[in-house]
């Protein structure tokens, strides 16, 4: 037979709580407690208020360009939900959910858009890097921590975070093709939200899934909806399962959308149509979890009530921290480049704002003024 | 003590490193198996095993990338590329990443690396395989850059730079690899990164160079003492950046003239920032304009001429008489 067939394959989607609250109760046995659902639908919420009032901050000039999160709340929650708290969370920068319930304080991350570094000062005890701000380079960073994680024979994973525009980055196909060939426990968690800015994912993308690129590199793969945090923190367990014992990385899916604008400089009704969107509000995640929850005598108007009090209340807090703490000083910037500054970036730092770098300030008015009356 | 050449030293260097500290590890394109093309890396997988030195698929991002996740989680990456040729193709992990983790993270996430690469001229190399462009590099904050230019330094600079708290470049001149061999100490010199040498004292012009181009330097400075009675001074840069200014001053200052010799393109080069200090702080005492002998601002041509772009002891010797003469 000249001709014969070397593979033949499927793509699994998994969805589990779906937008009409059908609920499989096989796939959701034992994933998510009542009383958990319960707190991750509160803290849904919350990062969902956050997000208007950073959107506030932003048009109100208290802050610089902001990116909302609003509609993809599930994907990077249920991540964090399942993963260990010592497990590397790798982000970009649309997983304020997963990063929050990890312990990141709000106010981070308000500060980072508010264009203060100390927004990037994570706290030592939380296995997490700042957010990447060009597309793609953290997933090669997940890699290494997680490469360096098996050198020193821990059982602690990495788990990345990148858009659908991300998987046409050339880093993208490195670092998975690192991940599968040297077996390196990752988990690679595409948040496919539709848009990269205003190109659609069919241009990034002529195949079927994203989820099949994982496919081509040999590792394991799987489509689910972003929307469900149930379906989420499924494939993201398996997928940590298989890590965390096999050092096997597997690529994931979650398909979700951007209800809000790329960010606070961007219109995107100049690229997509309205109809879409409400199409795609029905899917909300909060929603599905609400009734979920309210199906089940879980939660209840008055509830709701108290939470949204909370929420303003916390959100408000933070956005005070933020915008409370004292400004940096000018030679902030220099503090952290190097372990120890050379000489010519010491100089630099200790003449910060004076117009002739090198010369001390405090000498400065008077071998200005000497200096122009002997030019004169 | 013993003789040995670059490619030697460098081995040396690496397998005290892995011997000392299992932090560090090697990872590149043809780096265990093989030992690396030019065999720096020869014998470090039978002695350290597979979990410390990789053969990574082929990608130069990708091997930068996931080294600085490695050095984020506290391990000592020593990277190899292959020709510094390649470099270009892990530029953005190297900027982006490599050299502002730390400064990102506000000294959470120190990227402790090093990435060693041949570069330079002059082996009859093909295409994309001879270029000097440590310009680059030395202008993106938060890096090192070392260029050792002999066996000796070799060994001990790269012994610091592995042992350097934040990511250092480190540029190996694939010319003097195999070229000579020098007696080699059995523990690292202490020589700091971002400290020149003064490898000659002299009176009458300062030469400074570093990397593959001490070799003419020095053969112009035999030349020039020996058939032109000048005197000259020789500083051999070590280190791109930090750059050490006050040797470069202290030493114009005394001469009062200055040739910069570098293989990489002129403009915006290593030597023009070299002017640049000269100019900040050793202006008055000047008594000729400094100048150049570097690579034109072209592409590096094939190797049929290369002799014709790498600058050569005669041009330098036509400088410094340049130089001299100059009232």
């Amino acid at each position: 037979m000249p001709v014969r067939t070397v593979l033949n394959t499927t793509i699994e989607h998994v969805s589990i709580l779906d937008e009409d609250g059908n609920f499989d109760a096989d796939l959701g046995r034992d994933l998510i407690p009542d009383d958990d659902a319960v707190r991750l639908y509160e803290h849904m919420s919350i990062c969902r208020h956050f997000d208007e009032i950073a959107f506030k901050l932003q048009r109100s000039g208290r802050m610089g360009t902001y990116p909302e999160n609003r509609g993809q709340e599930a994907a990077s929650l249920g991540a964090a939900y399942v993963l260990r708290p010592d497990d590397w969370l790798v982000p970009c920068y649309r997983e304020n959910t997963g990063l929050f319930w990890r312990g990141l304080p709000m106010e981070m991350i308000l500060l980072h858009w508010m264009g203060d570094e100390r927004g990037n000062q994570i706290a030592a005890d939380l296995a997490m890097t700042p957010q990447a701000i060009p597309i793609g380079t953290q997933l090669l960073h997940a890699v290494g921590l997680a490469w360096a994680s098996k050198y020193r024979g821990e059982d602690r994973i990495s788990c990345t975070f990148f858009g659908d525009g991300a998987t046409s980055e050339g880093d993208c196909h490195e670092a998975l093709n690192f991940a599968a060939n040297l077996n390196i426990p990752v988990v690679f968690l595409c948040q496919n939200n539709g848009w990269a800015i205003s190109v659609p994912t069919k241009i990034q993308c002529s195949a079927p899934t994203l989820a099949q690129r994982g496919m081509a590199y040999g590792m394991p793969c799987v489509q689910c909806d972003g929307n469900d945090i149930f379906a989420v923190a499924k494939v993201v367990r398996d997928a940590a399962e298989l890590a965390r014992t096999e050092h096997r990385p597997t690529f994931i899916e979650a398909v979700t959308y951007r209800l809000g604008d790329h960010t606070t400089a961007d219109d995107a009704r100049r690229y997509r149509d309205q109809a879409e969107v409400d199409a795609w509000k029905k899917r909300d995640p909060l929603l599905r979890l609400r009734n979920y929850l309210s199906e089940r005598t879980l939660w209840d108007d008055d509830r709701e009530k108290a939470l949204a009090a909370r929420a303003k209340k916390e959100v408000a807090a933070a956005a005070r921290r933020a915008e409370e703490i004292a400004d940096p000083a000018r030679t902030d910037m220099f503090d952290f480049l190097y372990a120890t500054l050379s000489p010519d970036i010491e100089a630099q730092r200790s003449t910060a704002r004076t117009s002739s770098l090198g010369v001390d300030p405090t000498q400065l008015d008077d071998a200005r003024s000497s200096g122009i009356e002997e030019a004169v | 003590m013993a003789q040995m050449n670059m490619v030697r030293a460098l081995n040396k260097a690496l397998d005290e490193t892995m011997a000392a500290d299992e932090r560090v590890c090697v990872i590149g394109e043809d780096v265990g198996v093989d030992g690396g093309v030019f065999r720096v890396t020869k014998g470090l997988l039978d002695t350290y095993g597979e979990n410390r030195v990789f053969d990574t698929p082929l990608a130069e991002c990708g091997i930068v990338g996931t080294a600085v996740g490695m050095a984020i989680y506290g391990l000592r990456p020593v990277v190899e590329i292959q020709f510094s040729g390649f470099m270009m193709q892990a530029f953005d992990q190297i900027e982006q990443n490599m050299a502002r983790f730390r400064r990102r993270s506000r000294g959470r996430f120190p990227v402790s690396m090093v990435l060693r690469t041949p570069y330079g001229g002059g082996i009859r190399a093909v295409e994309h395989h001879s270029e000097s462009r440590e310009a680059y590099w030395a202008h993106t904050p938060g890096l090192k850059v070392v260029i050792p230019s002999g066996p000796r330094n070799a060994y001990s600079l790269l012994h610091a730079s592995i042992n350097d708290p934040d990511p250092v470049i480190f540029y190996e001149p694939k010319a003097v690899y195999r070229a000579f061999r020098e007696e080699v100490p059995d523990v690292p010199d202490p020589i700091e990164i971002g400290t020149a040498q003064v490898v000659r004292e002299g009176a009458d012009i300062t030469l400074v160079a570093y990397g593959a181009m001490m070799r003419p330097t020095l053969e112009a400075v035999e030349d020039l003492t020996e058939m032109h009675g000048v005197d000259p001074e020789v500083i051999d840069l070590l280190s791109i950046s930090p750059m050490d200014t006050d040797t470069l001053v202290t030493s114009v200052s005394k001469t009062g003239r200055c040739v910069i010799v570098h293989e990489g393109p002129r403009t915006c080069g290593i030597a023009a920032e070299i002017i640049a200090r000269l100019n900040e702080n050793a202006f008055e005492h000047l008594l000729a304009p400094i100048k150049r002998v570097t690579g034109y601002d072209i592409h590096f041509p094939f190797f049929q001429v290369e002799k014709h772009f790498l600058p050569d002891a005669d041009i330098i010797v036509d400088a410094v008489k340049e130089t001299l003469a100059y009232e």
